[in-house]
């Protein structure tokens, strides 16, 4: 058998398991597997970013919208730390995605040689696996586990760390897949009882409601889903990371919920005598006040992961399963259909948050160009269809809620660890993911400062994202908690921003900026009609906010509407 | 109401899991009372012993997430009427003090033994619950004890099939190496 060195193992490991594209950025302990890409013959596609944040937002965009495991390539010491806030964000999102470090050779490991970080001490917290490689004959095993634990189960972030040795030495290699691992064990069997037991409790309730999460995309279960909804007409709520799990024109579809949700689905938390809580896990910012939640419903909660239930909220019926077999199987056995009575509770609901909230922000009439509107419109110029990218804060928030989402995994968004920064890398990596597809990037002027470095990816590779800076002038959703809980002092959130445009023609990127409702749909079709990237700096607003709203320490009823 | 639990895991012996499951205990602020790590029966495989003081509700939620490690084979928990628990003691005491006050005498009472003699001081070992090394060390604070040291917790289950008797089942992880 020819022997290879470890850096060659690496690559061919990474294309066994079917990699076509790695984010990353090269420096000295890298730089081995890095010299083996250079090489014509190898089919692995690199994106050069500006900044590692970039490149692990990037990777974790590109495995939503494509639905592979996103990989990332950085060097050891800066280079492997500044991946930590988008493995942390990997990790609270569950996104599959695969991060390999270079680390200083192994002989100088814990010396404080230069450049080395210990990065799988750093990574431990917020990776579901991670190993340090010493040896190149290890190369194999560890990648093929690398896979294997990050794209099974509740998929995640793992870590490889390999030493500059371990890439230059070499190996027979040999190459194999790993099926299981004996203590691994990422999908439990759905149980007969519980099956019959959760049949019993949706016959016997008369107000049940469905809660869908982002297990129903991570399990690609969109479809069982939707047709346990049209068979029982239970209605159905998202959370954030559940949005575009369905289509937001279902019949049953009431919502998204928690604190900035929709009124209707939140208010009937509260009344529901049964919730299914499929694929979620009851986060604080969906459940407000725990002691005040659901407070008249019994629970079936279903999640892959068995850590997640009983952990927030108590389950009459925790079923340890994926979503998707739960679906599959539960629906055939049911005979049952919500009454029409209880949907017309939330239609009735939803009038009042529209004629309060919806009707006034995306259809103003005068003042200053408003979030809801520019989302509303691009939202029916691209039919629903785009893949929609948010940043965080109020810009995120009003694209969950006025963007109308059409098809499964078209919001990336950050949920868990509410990343600013997220937005612009994480639009980068969908449409290197999703190339034919139209991307839309929905930023505050903050977040968007935080990574506008990675305009020069976007540039380099022609990456024709269409990012729309939601500018107003402040660190929009901490100046709005200071309007509303501290009496408007607006410490450190008012903040000038530079001219965007201008930014963007830095870079080579087309742009325009929008001051007023009569050019905003002009503004829009521009840049969606444009080839390239495009930057639409939009001047809204300065001090909106979003509502509804649950307050802080707030019962999901008590949601507000200004 | 806060109880004490034995909780045991066993894992493939892998760099830096000892680390993964400590953050579990130290996110949410438990105290590890005592903690104990070996090698098992199996080869390759670990055990681990933690003793902590919690309500029962938050010790579930910790035993699933020690469960969730993609390298822990199982981990499971128990009161102390449920297992037979142990620590060990050690303590150094002068040899003056030691012939004085008729150690030996004492040392039967309470179930220990002297395990080294040397020409300055003697060592005691005594095995047993944490009071009954306890009440020892009073009673021999009075002959004046230069050095004590007290093991973790290690535990074996009541239950007819333990936790370690799966390990036997275990099937050997597959990976071709060239
Ligand atoms: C990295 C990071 N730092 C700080 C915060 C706290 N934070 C949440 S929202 C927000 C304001 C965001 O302002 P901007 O990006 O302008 O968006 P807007 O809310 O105005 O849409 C801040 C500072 C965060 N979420 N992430």
């Amino acid at each position: 058998m020819k022997k290879i060195t470890g850096a060659e193992a690496i690559l061919r490991s990474l294309k066994e398991e079917g990699v076509d594209t790695i984010f990353g950025y090269p420096g000295g302990a890298i730089m081995p597997i890095y010299d083996k890409m250079h090489k014509e013959d190898c089919s692995i596609k690199h994106i050069l970013v500006r900044h590692e944040q970039g490149a692990a937002h990037a990777a974790q965009a590109y495995a939503q919208v494509t639905g592979k495991p996103g990989i990332c390539f950085a060097t050891s010491g800066p280079g492997a730390t500044n991946l930590l806030t988008g493995i942390t964000n990997a990790n609270l999102d569950s996104i599959p995605t695969v991060f390999i470090t270079a680390q200083v050779p192994s002989h100088l490991l814990g010396s404080d040689a230069f450049q080395e970080t210990d990065m799988v001490s750093l990574s431990m917290p917020v990776t579901k696996w991670n190993y340090q490689v010493t040896k190149a004959e290890e190369i194999p095993e560890a990648i093929a586990k690398a896979f294997h634990f990050a794209t099974t189960g509740r998929p995640g972030p793992v870590l490889l760390d390999i030493t500059k040795d371990a890439q230059l030495n070499t190996l027979d290699y040999r190459y194999k897949k790993i099926k299981s691992i004996r203590s691994y064990n990422p999908v439990p069997k759905l149980k007969e009882d519980d099956l019959n037991e959760a049949v019993k409790m949706i016959k016997e309730s008369r107000k049940p409601m469905l809660l869908a999460g982002h297990g129903i995309l991570l399990s690609h279960g969109e479809k069982e889903l939707l047709a346990f909804m049209e068979k029982t007409h239970i209605p159905t709520a998202v959370t954030l990371l559940g949005k575009s799990a369905i289509p937001e024109d279902n019949p049953w579809y009431v919502g998204m919920l928690g604190m900035h949700g929709n009124y209707a689905p939140n208010i009937l938390t509260n009344e529901a005598d049964l919730i299914i809580a499929a694929g979620m896990r009851f986060d604080d910012r969906v459940t407000g006040d725990l002691k005040r939640y659901a407070v008249k419903a019994k629970i079936i909660h279903v999640d892959i992961d068995e850590a997640e239930l009983n952990k927030n909220v108590q389950a009459d019926l925790p079923v340890n399963a994926d979503i998707r077999e739960f679906f599959k199987a539960i629906t055939p056995r049911l005979n049952y259909k919500a009454g029409g009575e209880w949907l017309d509770e939330f239609e009735k609901l939803y009038k009042t948050e529209y004629e309060k909230v919806i009707q006034p922000e995306c259809y103003p009439e005068n003042g200053k160009i408003r979030s809801g509107e520019a989302i509303k419109m691009l939202s029916d110029k691209t039919k629903g269809e785009a893949i929609v990218v948010t940043d965080v804060g109020q810009n995120q928030m009003f694209a969950a809620r006025y963007y109308d989402f059409k098809n499964p995994n078209s919001l990336i968004t950050s949920g868990g660890l509410g990343t600013m920064g997220f937005g612009l890398p994480a639009a980068m990596g969908a449409q290197v993911g999703a190339p034919d597809k139209t991307v839309v990037l929905f930023a505050g002027d903050g977040g968007f400062q935080m990574t506008f470095q990675e305009l020069g990816t976007i540039f380099q590779y022609n990456l024709p994202v269409k990012m729309m800076v939601l500018n107003n002038n402040f660190l929009g959703m901490v100046r709005q908690w200071q309007d509303l809980f501290m009496d408007k002092r607006y410490a450190e959130t008012n903040m000038p921003t530079p001219d965007f445009p201008k930014l963007a023609g830095a870079f080579g990127i087309e742009s325009h900026v929008v001051t007023s409702r009569e050019n905003l749909e002009t503004a829009i079709e521009d840049m969606l009609n444009s080839e390239g990237p495009y930057l639409l700096e939009v001047k809204i607003e300065k001090e909106a906010n979003v509502f509804p709203m649950i307050y802080p320490g707030s019962a999901v009823d008590e949601i507000v509407l200004e | 109401m806060k109880e004490m639990y034995t909780i045991t895991a066993f894992s493939e012996n892998h760099i830096g899991l000892l680390n993964r499951i400590t953050i579990i205990f130290t996110r949410r602020h438990i105290n590890i009372e005592s903690l104990t790590v070996s090698s098992s029966e199996m080869k390759g495989v670990h055990r681990f012993t933690i003793v902590i003081e919690e309500e029962e509700a938050l010790v579930k939620k910790v035993v699933k997430q020690i469960s969730k490690l993609p390298e822990v084979l199982r981990a499971a928990y128990y009161q102390n009427d449920e297992i037979v628990y142990r620590e060990i003691a050690l303590y150094k005491i002068s040899i003056e003090s030691a012939i004085e006050k008729n150690l030996e005498h004492l040392l039967r009472e309470y179930n220990a033994r002297m395990v080294d003699i040397q020409k300055d001081f003697v060592i005691i070992e005594k095995t047993g619950h944490v009071e009954d090394t306890e009440k020892l060390y009073d009673i021999l604070r009075h002959f004046g004890i230069l050095q004590f040291v007290r093991s973790g917790r290690i535990s074996i289950s009541k239950q007819k099939k333990e936790l370690s008797s799966y390990l036997s089942e275990l099937p050997i992880n597959e990976y071709v190496k060239a």
